[in-house]
């Protein structure tokens, strides 16, 4: 019988720490996908952040490094500087980049840094029990907003990827989501262009992924997918914002 | 030849010589020739530098370059440095090889841009969170901002450990004529950098530890480490010391004041000496325990409220008295301050319980 699927190359044989049904899984699954479709896996360097995706080393298999929270972007500056040669990329949940390392991704897209951002938009703080996100909707409830976002207190949802996509330096910034089967061929083939663009020494390309948490979000997995689909994607509109 | 230069120009020519791969900066007096001088020498051979968008971020990015197998380097003064800290930490736990340079000015808070070394507790006593040194140098000559930056490099490399080369604004910005000799680099191999290049098992560099048993080990093997650097790196300098009833210790610019001292007070028939630790951390706690224990007295000369007093005191361990002078805001003491608070000092009696501080 011919074999169609079989686990990639690109993951370490150890088991995901994520709760069911949790998209990091499936971007994690992309991500060393293309990894070894491109034939990077003994060449690329991966830069981990802090949220639930710290453990991301454990599961990779390329060399990793961990950073501190929010600092990805300027780890990964100091290893593709010196590496020109080397795929280089971060992985970046929305409370690392968005709000504590805003500074480091928005210099980063700025000077252009020939680097790849998979960031993912999962409007919450998964790791340390469900605080408020940036990105947060309003209304959305979260145990640092019990009564949901109120704007008046806690500001807007925050748009990287449009506030990216103004900055002149970046070669390619898409919005995708994987919570369908043609939203996870979309994620995958956003993640191998960005790839593609950095080896071509295009520059900075970022990926922003929307995605869940049904464990923070007290959903199941399918309602999470269900919500993402109602009431995410109409405040973060998918698609190509930057492309050059 | 020699060559007329800063200290803080010296830092980087040393930086070169010794094979600094990457420099990440961010601007802040009075260290501002160190990332102006790198923006063209660096690129000049064909190295990185990045100006960073903070302090933060060039700290980060000796982390990356420094975790990726790179000789990297940065350097601030200090409120910039007080932003290192978390980097630094980071760097330490993930036992990282790396350069921070650290031209002090005078604190706390914004503080002035005159030059102090308030930054000393910070500098040897860890300075982030956790439990990790920072091998310190503290230079007192342009000549030794140029010989230092090497050694800074290759001590860091040998113990994969953050390495702080302590300067004051006075040796940062001096100029002294000195002579920029050829530097042996010696790069070891760094089997575990992620550095892309293939390997059988995939390079992972990490620092958090969520096993206790792993941490505990961690933890051991760092501090072993700096009971082995202790051992093999202590370094300090001596001037009239054999004879003498007081001896001075100061590093920096206040040694060079304190080797003034010595002088004129060995013209009026003063028995003075001068204690200069090279190294802040390790300190030279057993020599200046053995000069106790020969019944010298110590005056400790800091422009700081007595930090590397409270060090000279451990190392007196009540065996002699320790007493102190420092001057703060930006001042530098003058010889003759310093003289008259040690002649003070010699005409009371030595009790180690009694201490006079002097600010
Ligand atoms: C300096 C610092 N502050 C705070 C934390 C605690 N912390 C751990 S993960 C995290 C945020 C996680 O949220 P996000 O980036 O959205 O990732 P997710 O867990 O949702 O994937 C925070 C604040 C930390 N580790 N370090
Ligand atoms: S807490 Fe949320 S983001 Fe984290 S693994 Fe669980 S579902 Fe995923």
């Amino acid at each position: 019988m011919e074999k169609v699927f079989s686990r990639t190359k690109g993951l370490k044989d150890k088991e995901f720490s994520y709760c069911g049904g949790c998209l990091h899984s499936v971007v994690h699954r992309l991500v060393a996908e293309n990894l070894e479709e491109m034939g990077l896996l003994s060449s690329a360097i991966g830069v981990c952040p802090v949220g639930c995706a710290v453990f991301m080393y454990d599961f990779i298999n390329c060399d990793m490094i961990e950073a501190a929270h929010g600092r990805a972007p300027a780890v990964a500056t100091g290893v593709k500087r010196t590496h020109p040669g080397n795929l280089v990329f971060t992985y970046q949940g929305d409370g690392d980049l968005a709000s504590r390392g805003m500074a480091e991704i928005v210099h980063a897209a700025n000077r252009g840094e020939n680097f790849t951002v998979i960031f993912i938009n999962n409007g919450i703080y998964g790791m340390t029990g469900g605080q408020m996100a940036p990105t947060t909707l309003v209304g959305q409830k979260a145990t640092t907003c019990q009564a949901g976002r109120d704007p008046k207190m806690h500001g807007m949802p925050i748009h990287m990827a449009e506030m990216l996509a103004t900055l002149d330096l970046p070669c390619y910034i898409e919005r995708v989501s994987p919570i369908d089967p043609a939203g996870v061929r979309k994620t995958k083939a956003a993640i191998k262009k960005a790839f593609t663009k950095q080896l071509e020494g295009k520059g900075f390309s970022f990926v922003e992924v929307l995605s869940n948490c049904p464990t923070q979000w007290g959903m199941t997995p399918v309602d999470s997918l269900t919500w993402v689909k109602e009431h995410v994607m109409e405040v973060y509109p998918l698609g190509v914002k930057k492309e050059r | 030849m020699k060559k007329l230069m800063k200290g803080n120009s010296a830092l980087c020519y040393g930086a070169i010589a010794a094979g600094c791969d990457a420099f990440f900066g961010y601007p802040i007096t009075p260290q501002n020739e160190v990332p102006e001088y790198m923006s063209w020498m660096m690129p000049e051979k064909g190295r990185v530098f990045v100006q960073a968008e903070s302090e933060v971020a060039a700290i980060n990015m000796v982390y990356g370059a420094a975790a990726s197998g790179m000789r990297a380097m940065t350097s601030s003064s200090s409120p910039g440095v007080s932003l290192k800290q978390e980097g630094l930490s980071y760097i330490a736990a993930a036992e990282l090889p790396a350069v921070v340079c650290n031209v002090q000015r005078a604190g706390p808070g914004l503080g002035g841009i005159l030059a102090g070394q308030g930054d000393y507790f910070q500098a040897v006593k860890g300075g982030g969170h956790g439990d990790y040194k920072l091998i310190t140098l503290a230079p007192w000559s342009v000549q030794e901002c140029y010989d230092f930056m090497a050694l800074a490099f290759d001590l860091a490399d040998k113990y994969r450990n953050p390495v702080c080369m302590l300067l004051d604004g006075v040796v940062g910005q001096m100029q002294e004529a000195i002579d920029l000799h050829p530097v042996e680099v010696n790069r070891p191999a760094k089997p575990w950098a992620a550095d892309g290049a293939p390997k059988d098992e995939k390079a992972v560099v990490n620092s958090l530890w969520v096993d206790p048993d792993i941490l505990e080990d961690l933890n051991r093997r760092i501090q072993a480490k700096y009971r082995a650097c202790a051992e093999k790196e202590t370094r300090y300098t001596e001037y009239c010391i054999e004879d003498c009833e007081l001896a001075l210790v100061a590093y920096g610019t206040s040694a060079r004041v304190a080797k003034t001292v010595v002088d004129n007070a060995r013209k009026q028939g003063l028995r003075i000496g001068m204690f200069r630790p090279v190294t802040l951390f390790p300190f030279p706690y057993a020599r200046l325990a053995e000069l106790a224990e020969a019944g010298k007295r110590f005056l400790v000369v800091e422009m700081s409220c007595g930090q590397m007093a409270e060090d000279v005191m451990l190392a007196a361990c009540g065996r002699t008295s320790v007493d102190f002078y420092g001057r703060t805001g930006g001042f530098v003491m003058t010889p003759d301050e310093v003289l008259d608070k040690a002649k003070q000092v010699m005409a009371s009696p030595a009790d180690p319980c009694q201490r006079s501080w002097e600010l």
